[in-house]
């Protein structure tokens, strides 16, 4: 389709939020325009914010789903601290996101939606829209009525024709920012037909064609594709890449993998897809709870098979006496934990780094467990994959934390030549024909790593038993002993420090020694590399590490934390990670603490940064 | 099956080396004993059996077992039991619980893998108290029962085992006494036996916190008198030449009748026993049998088929495989849209 005659102004990055009523589809249609700006070759980063509630009442602000994007022509980090456009289907939908609007950015409202009632349910007193017009560019489209008449003549419900007035906002979208609409029409042939298919691509197309018309729009954008590492791209979100993690883990290990899972919040989405996925040997098992996953799931190691759970917080937790149980018992076991806004049910849908102390120390005694953190969502799928491996390498159970912010956005992802990720061999126990049978010793260790042999159910000669109660070193058996019950606690410490030689040092971003380095963990990455960036522009030096390791933490982290005078952690909890940093290395660590159910706003960083920089050492 | 066992074990062989460390004349001794013997006999290779239990004085099973084994976290065994025997269906696994473990803190655990009948053994050992922890009062304790922590009597109202495994769907279900070695190896065999849960309660002494609470079915003199034992297609008759007597059904209710000699019990319109209905109402009324108004049944109580969830998920997998071919990374990798840069 042409863009007309009306100017075309190329613009470097824009950030569009889509909001209105959960029933809306505001995630369907921001998700649909991010694959197209995907395939236009943008870089992207899209931050899906939406209630808990599948359906709260109509027009009310408990019901205001927004999907933001932020798309460039450059590299970019963030969803964006602020909207340049904001789409609010109805008055709720403005009232909730208009604070995120730059000042003399755009606004594009469904004036069919702004009756005196909704105005009233959405808490407005007065109509907003004289005042809103004075700060903001504030355009009126009466989408519904435009939609109703572009769909005359299908049979359809007035119901079903007003269902696919988002895409006719999808279409005025396609038009101003120049989005190719082929991958939209293609999802939507493939899973609609009849008049609700032609519906939705009438609605489409009448969009674009309003935009090119309409005298509101005087211009349109372009942004050209971002430079990009040569290769095929994709998008993925956390959740979609763990996943595939998972999946990818049994190849590269060629094992059958198990997943125990309890449906959650925000963490259902990895069991939805790897239950899709069955025809790569995996086996699924939805538990009656939370403790029935995790144990289920350490059975299943025990029996052989590569094991992993899944939750969030609130599951997580209760997952923690089947971990006190892998740790004893030395068997190989996932759990991840995708992070959300605690405590208690707290906010099922909103983002926090709050459980890493939880997962260093949540079980009861001395129970150490290797964590990793994921940074990116397509940084998940790798890190399902080295979980796995640790978890196998040294007979241990592995925690990994995601979050929510990272389980729902999207980036685009440069997909991974399958050949190039690491394969590892299992090396299961085999009884040995030169020993007496019934002499086998399922606590005898690996010199190097200190783990015990892994010899499951069905190898004759190797039958043995293993529990919770405390064990003899090199035989298992149950003993009570002073000195071997500190022996055994040492051991499984000095098993989990090991790794720490085999995992990468970190690598600084920036000047390797000076005055200030910003060290976070997970997936605050983005915000915090923006901010550094920024930083930098501005004038100030300043370094960067990102942990992906939190236990054990890389070999030669303390070195480089004491080569700079200030060290500045931002983290979504209150200072997890600057507490360890802290008592592991006797360093000024100074948190910068965020626990709004929210990323880290780039200026946030950026201003804790300046302010840092200004006190004295 | 034979054919697949090894060389010929025995009993011993299936002795662990550990010292066995329950209180002396445990009914537990017993159980040990009498699985011990029909281990060799199942035709099962011993690097398959796997006994997995939870926490309590009964969990201490699997240690003293020359299997693979596993001791595990207080009530969880069904989990643990049901994620080895998905990712190994040829384990023969069997679940050792005891009232508390099994009814109470893994109550949930319990009713999810009977009703999803993985073929597996779980062996319940009711004493109807806690005795790892002391003497407390368990879910099935008698109600009044005085302990430590119910030094007024017991408030709780007990649950039955049998009543309970059967509101799950088992479909299998069966109950036996710890010193009746030939009853309980029959049972044990037939549990085995069964494709699909298995579920076994096995009416165990505590000889420390609640000695004699099952005196009578235990005891062989009452015992005629005090358990009704099940036979497949023979009349619910019990007591001893001379006192005989027979269950009945009247108005939906279990009545005992009284029978000479000389009666046929059948014509008398004694209950004939059947494991196979398709209705549990049957195996429901037996499982309401209680002392002292009734006998105790012993036996299996019900036994039928269904499918079993292990099969069915390696059913799902190899249909996955069978329709869409064995699973490509790289082409999962690359499934829907995306783009190429230079």
């Amino acid at each position: 389709m042409s863009i007309g005659t009306k100017e075309v102004r190329e613009i470097e990055h824009v950030a569009i939020r889509f909001a209105g009523d959960s029933g809306d589809g505001m995630q369907l249609t921001g998700s649909k325009f991010t694959d197209e700006t995907a395939l236009a070759g943008n870089d992207l980063s899209t931050y899906p914010d939406f209630p808990a509630e599948i359906r709260a009442p109509a027009g009310t602000m408990a019901g205001v789903s927004g999907y933001q994007i932020h798309f460039s022509s450059r590299d970019i980090h963030t969803p964006s601290d602020t909207v340049d456009l904001l789409i609010a289907f109805n008055p709720a939908a403005l009232r909730g996101n208009v604070e995120d609007v730059r000042p003399q950015g755009t606004i594009f409202i469904n004036s069919d939606a702004f009756n005196q009632k909704a105005l009233t349910r959405a808490g407005y007193s007065d109509d907003p829209r004289m005042d809103l017009a004075r700060r903001f560019k504030l355009i009126e489209i009466p989408v519904t009525t435009l939609n109703r008449e572009a769909l005359q003549g299908l049979s359809l419900s007035q119901r079903e024709v007003d269902r696919s007035r988002n895409f006719f906002a999808l279409g005025v979208l396609c038009w101003m920012y120049g989005r190719p609409m082929e991958a939209t029409e293609r999802w939507l042939t493939s899973k609609f037909k009849g008049d609700v298919l032609e519906g939705n691509i009438r609605s489409l197309r009448a969009g674009f064609a309003f935009g090119e018309t309409t005298e509101l729009f005087p211009i349109s954008y372009s942004i050209q594709p971002a430079k990009f590492e040569p290769g095929v791209y994709r998008n993925i979100t956390g959740n979609l890449a763990l996943a595939w993690g998972i999946v990818a883990a049994g190849r590269q290990m060629d094992r059958s993998v198990f997943l125990g899972a309890y449906p959650i919040t925000p963490a259902s989405d990895v069991l939805h897809e790897v239950s899709r996925l069955r025809q790569f040997g995996v086996k699924t098992f939805q538990a009656e709870d939370e403790i029935a996953a995790a144990s289920s799931t350490l059975g299943a190691a025990f029996a052989g098979h590569l094991a992993i759970t899944i939750s969030s917080g609130p599951g997580f937790i209760l997952k923690q006496e089947a971990l006190g149980l892998a740790v004893m018992v030395e068997l190989p076991m996932v759990a991840i934990d995708v992070q959300r806004a605690g405590p208690s049910t707290g906010s099922p849908t909103k983002t926090e780094q709050g459980d890493l102390l939880a997962a260093l120390f949540g079980r009861h005694s001395q129970s150490p467990i290797p964590v990793l953190a994921p940074c990116t969502p397509g940084d998940c799928f790798h890190t399902v994959i080295e979980a796995f491996q640790i978890a196998v390498k040294y007979m241990t159970p592995v925690i990994v934390l995601s979050e929510g912010y990272l389980a729902n956005s999207a980036e685009p992802w440069l997909i991974p030549d399958v050949d190039s990720l690491r394969r590892s061999k299992i090396d299961f126990a085999k009884a040995d024909p030169n020993r007496e049978p019934g002499s086998f010793e399922p606590y005898r260790r690996d010199p190097d790593t200190l783990a015990r042999p892994w010899a499951i159910p069905g190898t004759p000669g190797l039958e043995h038993r293993i529990g919770g109660l405390t064990k003899e070193d090199v035989t298992g058996n149950v003993v009570y002993g002073p000195e071997n019950h500190q022996r055994m606690v040492d051991l499984r410490a000095e098993k989990i420090a090991r790794i720490a030689d085999d995992i990468p040092p970190v690598q600084v971003d920036g000047p390797e020694r000076g005055e200030l380095l910003v060290i976070g963990w997970g997936g605050t990455l983005g915000p915090i590399t923006a901010a550094v960036e920024e930083s930098r522009e501005a004038g100030i030096a300043v370094s960067q590490v990102h942990l992906r390791h939190l236990n054990p933490f890389p070999a030669n982290l303390g070195e480089v934390l004491g080569r700079f005078r200030r060290i500045l952690c931002p983290e979504l909890n209150e200072g997890q990670l600057a507490m360890l940093l802290r008592s592991r290395f006797l360093l000024n660590v100074q948190s910068f603490s965020k626990i709004a159910g929210q990323p880290f706003k780039v200026w946030e960083i950026r201003e804790r940064i300046e302010a840092i920089m200004k006190e004295d050492v | 099956m034979a054919a697949a066992a090894p060389a010929k074990l025995n009993r011993k062989d299936f002795v662990a080396d550990q010292d066995v460390r329950w209180c002396p004349g445990c009914g537990d001794y017993s159980i040990l004993a009498n699985v011990q013997k029909i281990m060799p006999e199942l035709g099962v290779p011993r690097e398959n059996i796997v006994f997995i239990s939870g926490i309590g004085c009964s969990s201490r099973f699997p240690y003293y077992m020359n299997t693979y084994g596993f001791h595990t976290i207080h009530g969880r065994a069904p989990a643990f039991a049901t994620g080895a025997k998905i990712a190994n269906p040829e384990l023969s696994v069997w679940v050792v619980t005891g009232d508390g473990d099994g009814l109470s803190i893994g109550g949930n655990h319990l009713l999810h893998t009977i009703r999803r009948n993985l073929d597996i053994q779980i062996l319940l050992f009711n004493n109807r108290v806690y005795g790892l922890t002391k003497g407390q009062y368990s879910p099935t304790s008698e109600l009044g029962m005085q302990t430590k922590s119910s030094p007024q009597g017991s408030i709780d109202h007990p649950i039955d085992p049998i009543s309970f495994a059967l509101g799950c769907g088992a479909t299998f279900v069966a109950r036996t006494i710890d010193v009746d070695a030939p009853h309980m190896q029959d049972v044990l065999r037939r549990a085995h036996q069964h494709k699909g849960t298995s579920f076994v309660e096995i009416l165990q002494n505590c000889p420390v916190f609640n000695d004699g609470t099952f005196a009578e079915v235990e005891d062989r003199k009452t015992r005629a008198e005090a358990a009704l034992v099940l036979e497949e297609g023979k009349p619910l008759v019990f007591g001893s030449t001379g006192n005989l007597r027979g269950i009945v059904m009247r108005g939906g209710s279990a009545e005992i009748i009284e029978l000479s000699d000389r009666d046929d019990p059948i014509e008398r319109g004694v209950v004939i026993h059947h494991e196979r209905h398709v209705s549990p109402s049957y195996a429901q009324t037996l499982a309401t049998l209680r002392r002292p108004e009734f006998p105790l049944p012993v036996g299996v109580i019900r036994e039928v088929e269904k499918p079993c969830y292990e099969s069915m998920l390696d059913e799902q997998v190899a249909s996955a495989i069978a329709k869409q071919g064995r699973g490509d990374l790289r082409k999962l990798l690359h499934s829907g849209d995306t783009w190429t840069v230079d």
